[in-house]
This record gives C-alpha cells, sequence and structure tokens, in this order.
C-alpha cells in the first residue's frame, strides 16, 4: 500500500511543479545577490544571507531560511491536506477501503508518504541550493560561522545535514495538522487551508509580545531554530525546545487523526 | 436451502435525528440477481455503504458471505458505489493496476494480465493509453465495472452500473451481468430504474423511508391481480352477459374479476361476442412498487 501511494504521488506533475518552485526560489534570490552584490547587513533579512556571498557552501542553510516561514509550510500543507480528503473528493476513498484496504494502513501509507515529500522537497532544495551557491559564490575551506569561531566544511557539512533534519520534523508537525484536518472534511482546499490558517495564526502571535505566554507553545515559534546550529558552539536550547513541542502537535494530531478516521462514516 | 450472501439483521442507521435505515433484515442468496429498489434519498445508498463498512450502523448487523468479519470476505466482493471513481491524471490500466496493488492478495505475477481480461471484459481494451480524465461518462462507468470484476468477486454490489451508458452499453453490461450470474456469481443490483429491475432480477426488495417493504421473487410482486381484460368490439352485450363482474368498462375493453380466464373466454365467444383479445392483468413492478413507497422522500412536504 505505501508503494501505492508514492506512486501515486511521484506520478502526479503537481507533486515536481511543486518541488521546483521551492527550488526557484532560493535560486532567484541567489541570482539577485550575485548580479547586485548588495548583501542585507548582518544581523537583518533572511539568517545567512551576508554570509553566502563569501562562502556559497552556506547557501544550502540560507535557502532553508528563506523557503521555511512560508512556501514549505503551505507545499506541505497542499500535500497532506490532500491526502485523505482529495481521495474522498475524487470518491477513489470508498473503492479504496472496499478493495479492502484497513483504515490504520492507509493512513500510514498516506503519512508515510507525505514524510517522503517532506524528505524530497527539503531536500531538492538544499541540494539545489548548494550547487546554486558554490557556482555563484565560490567555496572557501572554512565557514564563517555566526558567532564564535569559524567552522570547519566537514563540521558545517554535519550541521547542513542536522539542519534539514530539524526543518523536516517542523514540516512533519505541519503535515500531522493537515492530515487530521484531512480526514474530518472531505475537501482538499478546506483542510489545506486550515493548516496554513492555523500556522498563520501562530505566525502573528509569534510576532505578538502581548501574546508571550502561550509564545513556548505556538507551533511556529521554534521553526528558524536551526540556524542556531551555525553558531560555535550550538545553541542548543530552542532545538532542543523545538524539537520537543513537535513531537508534541505531532503525537497529538496524528492521534486524532487517527482516531477520527477510524470511526468515520465514508459517505463521500 | 441455499447460503445467504449478504444477510442484515434490524440494521439500524441514525444521523443525529435523522433514521436513514431502520431496521433492515435483507436475505440476499447464493446465486440471486437481486435488485434493490427504492425512491431517491429512502437509504438505499447508507444500507449499500453499511454493507460494505463504510458507514458503520447504529445498530444491527451485516453478515457477508456467512461472516459478520468484513475485512476477511471484502476481497471476495466486487462493488460499484454511486457512480464510478479513477485517478483522472492515469490511464485506464494504470487505475486498475494501482487499485489491484492496494489491496492485499493480488498476485503481481498475474496483474497485467488480469487487468488485461477485465478491460476486454467491459469492451475498453482499445482505448487505453489516455488518461481517465478524457473518458467519457461511459467509459467511466466500465472501468467502474472492470475495478470491481479484478479479483473475480463470488458477490458484486453495484449501484446503478447503467447510468450514463447508451442503449446498447446498458444491453453489454446487463450481458455481462448475466453471463457472470450463470458463473455463479451473486448479483445485487441497487436502483431506482424498475426496468432494469424488472429485465435482470430474479428478487427484489423494496425499501422505502429506510424500511424494507417489501422482499420477495420477483414474479411474486409480479402475481395475477385476479381481473382479467377483454377487448371486444360488442362492448355493451359482453357488460350485459357478465353483469356485476364488470369492474370498469372504457372504450373497447371491459375489466372483468374473475379466477378463471379460460372459462371467461368460452362464455364470451358461446354467447357470441367477438374477443379481440384477453389477457389476466398482472401487478406491475411499477404499480407495486408505488403502491408499497410514498413520495420519494425528497420531495419535502410541511408535516
Amino acid at each position: 500500500m505505501i508503494v501505492v501511494e508514492l506512486n501515486k504521488m511521484l506520478r502526479r506533475p503537481r507533486t515536481w511543479v511543486m518541488v521546483l518552485l521551492l527550488c526557484l526560489l532560493p535560486a532567484i534570490v541567489a541570482v539577485f545577490l550575485k548580479t547586485s552584490d548588495v548583501a542585507p547587513r548582518p544581523g537583518t533579512g533572511p539568517a545567512f544571507l551576508s554570509a553566502v556571498l563569501e562562502n556559497g557552501a552556506l547557501f544550502p542553510a540560507a535557502a532553508l531560511a528563506i523557503v521555511l516561514p512560508l512556501f514549505l509550510p503551505v507545499a506541505v500543507s497542499l500535500i497532506a491536506g490532500d491526502a485523505v480528503a482529495g481521495e474522498a473528493q475524487a470518491g477513489t476513498l470508498r473503492y479504496l477501503l472496499v478493495r479492502p484496504v484497513g483504515r490504520t494502513r492507509l493512513l500510514v501509507a498516506k503519512l508515510v508518504s507525505v514524510i517522503v515529500f517532506c524528505v524530497v522537497a527539503v531536500t531538492a532544495v538544499s541540494t539545489s541550493a548548494y550547487v546554486v551557491g558554490t557556482q555563484l559564490f565560490g567555496t572557501q575551506p572554512s565557514v564563517a560561522s555566526l558567532s564564535g569561531p569559524d567552522l570547519t566544511t566537514q563540521q558545517a557539512t554535519t550541521r547542513t545535514v542536522l539542519a534539514i533534519l530539524y526543518v523536516g520534523w517542523s514540516m512533519l508537525g505541519v503535515a500531522a495538522v493537515a492530515l487530521f484536518l484531512s480526514t474530518i472534511t472531505d475537501s482538499p482546499l478546506a483542510a489545506s487551508l486550515g493548516a496554513i490558517a492555523m500556522l498563520i495564526t501562530s505566525g502573528v502571535l509569534v510576532g505578538l509580545d502581548a501574546a508571550a505566554s502561550v509564545q513556548p507553545y505556538l507551533p511556529t515559534r521554534y521553526w528558524l531554530a536551526f540556524v542556531d546550529l551555525f553558531r560555535e558552539p550550538v545553541a542548543y536550547r530552542d532545538l532542543v525546545r523545538g524539537t520537543a513541542l513537535q513531537a508534541v502537535y505531532i503525537g497529538v494530531f496524528l492521534a486524532g487523526a487517527w482516531a477520527n478516521f477510524m470511526t468515520k462514516d465514508v459517505t463521500s | 436451502m441455499t447460503a445467504s450472501v449478504i444477510r442484515t439483521t434490524a440494521l439500524t442507521k441514525r444521523f443525529g435525528r435523522l433514521t436513514a435505515v431502520d431496521a433492515v433484515d435483507l436475505d440476499v442468496r447464493e446465486g440471486d440477481r437481486y435488485g434493490f429498489l427504492g425512491p431517491n434519498g429512502s437509504g438505499k445508498t447508507t444500507t449499500v455503504r453499511m454493507l460494505l463498512g463504510l458507514v458503520l450502523p447504529t445498530s444491527g448487523e451485516v453478515e457477508l458471505l456467512g461472516t459478520g468479519r468484513l475485512r476477511t470476505v471484502l476481497p471476495q466482493v466486487g462493488a460499484m458505489i454511486e457512480g464510478p471513481a479513477a485517478y483522472g491524471h492515469l490511464s485506464g490500466r494504470t487505475n486498475l493496476a494501482l487499485s489491484d496493488a492496494a489491496g492485499r492478495g493480488g498476485s503481481r505475477r498475474t496483474r497485467r494480465t488480469r487487468v488485461g481480461e477485465v478491460l476486454e471484459q467491459v469492451g475498453l481494451d482499445a482505448v487505453d493509453d489516455r488518461p481517465v480524465k478524457a473518458y467519457s461518462l461511459g467509459m467511466r462507468q466500465r472501468l467502474g465495472i472492470g475495478a470491481a470484476l479484478l479479483r473475480k468477486p463470488r458477490l458484486l454490489v453495484l449501484d446503478e452500473p447503467t447510468n450514463g451508458l447508451d442503449p446498447q452499453g446498458i444491453r453489454e453490461v446487463r450481458d455481462l451481468l448475466l453471463q457472470l450470474n450463470a458463473q455463479g456469481t451473486t448479483v445485487f443490483l441497487s436502483s431506482h430504474l424498475l426496468a432494469e429491475i424488472e429485465a435482470l432480477c430474479t428478487r427484489v426488495g423494496v425499501l422505502d423511508r429506510g424500511r424494507l417493504v417489501a422482499q420477495d421473487d420477483l414474479a411474486a410482486l409480479q402475481a395475477p391481480t385476479g381481473r382479467t381484460v377483454v377487448q371486444t368490439p360488442d362492448v355493451a352485450r359482453a357488460g350485459r352477459l357478465l353483469g356485476a363482474a364488470v369492474e370498469l368498462v372504457g372504450g373497447d375493453s371491459l375489466l372483468v374479476r374473475t379466477d378463471d380466464p379460460a372459462g371467461l373466454n368460452a362464455r364470451l365467444v358461446e354467447a357470441g361476442v367477438r374477443v379481440r383479445c384477453l389477457q389476466p392483468e398482472r401487478h406491475t413492478l411499477e404499480d407495486t412498487v408505488l403502491e408499497l413507497t410514498s413520495d420519494g422522500s425528497d420531495r419535502i412536504t410541511a408535516a
């Protein structure tokens, strides 16, 4: 069943268009940076961009910081929101269930294909950004960290991989919310928009000082903490909190999705 | 005594305050061609969905092929519920292959041949590399039936299978179902098209407002009414001869109450009444169903 789901997702042109668009945005930013040579002053604009001019190997991390606030979560919401509701809307859900495919099995297969999408998207963005970055800006033997001494190339690579994993984990939190909504409604659009609306709300509250009391529990609060991986020494505090918080969101919403789907009357 | 293929016991489904299906006891036997009739909104589809485990019953039980554990027997059931559905961006062949791969038990080795056979059965073997979104309604319908046949099911549950087909296609599907039934497949057909049920089915269940108001052999539902229609140019003479037995006179025909049409004919001819046509009146399925059912429940009248 997992193979079938992957097959369906990977054969859909939409999936690849989204991945392509995700890769395109950092590339556009890189071209502008290269041609104008005007970097944001250190400490402003998306993370890393000022450092990228000196070392293209840092561009994957910069690219993640560019797509993370909006484009990546929107893409993940679209895919995960479509998972069950899309089948319901197309009418294929009932045929899958009477084939029969167990409901738990179907949900797990959907989850796996969403995870694969997260991994493919994040990896594609990082890889394309690495190619673009090193081609345009060249590399240097050592990488300037955001604070403290320089990192060796090997250190930088390890940390980039960790950053990819952290971003992927954060996106899984988004996917869990969208998947839950997807089992509630028969409209994939409603599920995706619902998840996106939740993220926007969270984003607004994170920026609002008056909401300081709830901020540690907001899903988007620690998203950008992967930047801390590029400090020397690494500031783990937010990373650990972010990982734990996403685990809670993933656990709660996946359990909700499962409980809801198991007892749902499929009338689509 | 033939085995029960579908048996429900006091099957009930409530959606909030609305009782969609109310204590339905279906009994479909092996080898039946069962017609499940009812006006729109009478609960047919909800019942079919409960049979297949899509909708969970509020109370009551469903047994398919002799067991209540649906998961174990669903591989032997082919279904089409409320129209076909497929992934529009893939071809019909790919759709069937994916559908087959989704469920356990379909051997990968024989998949290609099985898909090919089924496409041939439903008359889609020639047109194939097009994505399903380019299919006509009738082609989608055929593909849906094909998907139901993939695993050579013992029981076919079909909801309006000829929807969207032209007369030629309707005949083809009917012949296919008859042929499968002759090979031992039980067919459960849900429809509001009386003519279709009349042409195909051996047993009929009638659902009205969620209750099963009749379940019997088609022949029993089409039983003689005990009246005979007589057409004659000598209406007045026949009327005098038969007296009170005549229930209705209209134009050149009379409606005569009698248990013995042959005797009636002899009497008329003996008396010199010219008979153009004489035929025992039978209940039509339409009359029976309309008599048993109220207005379609999608017609909202003030309580």
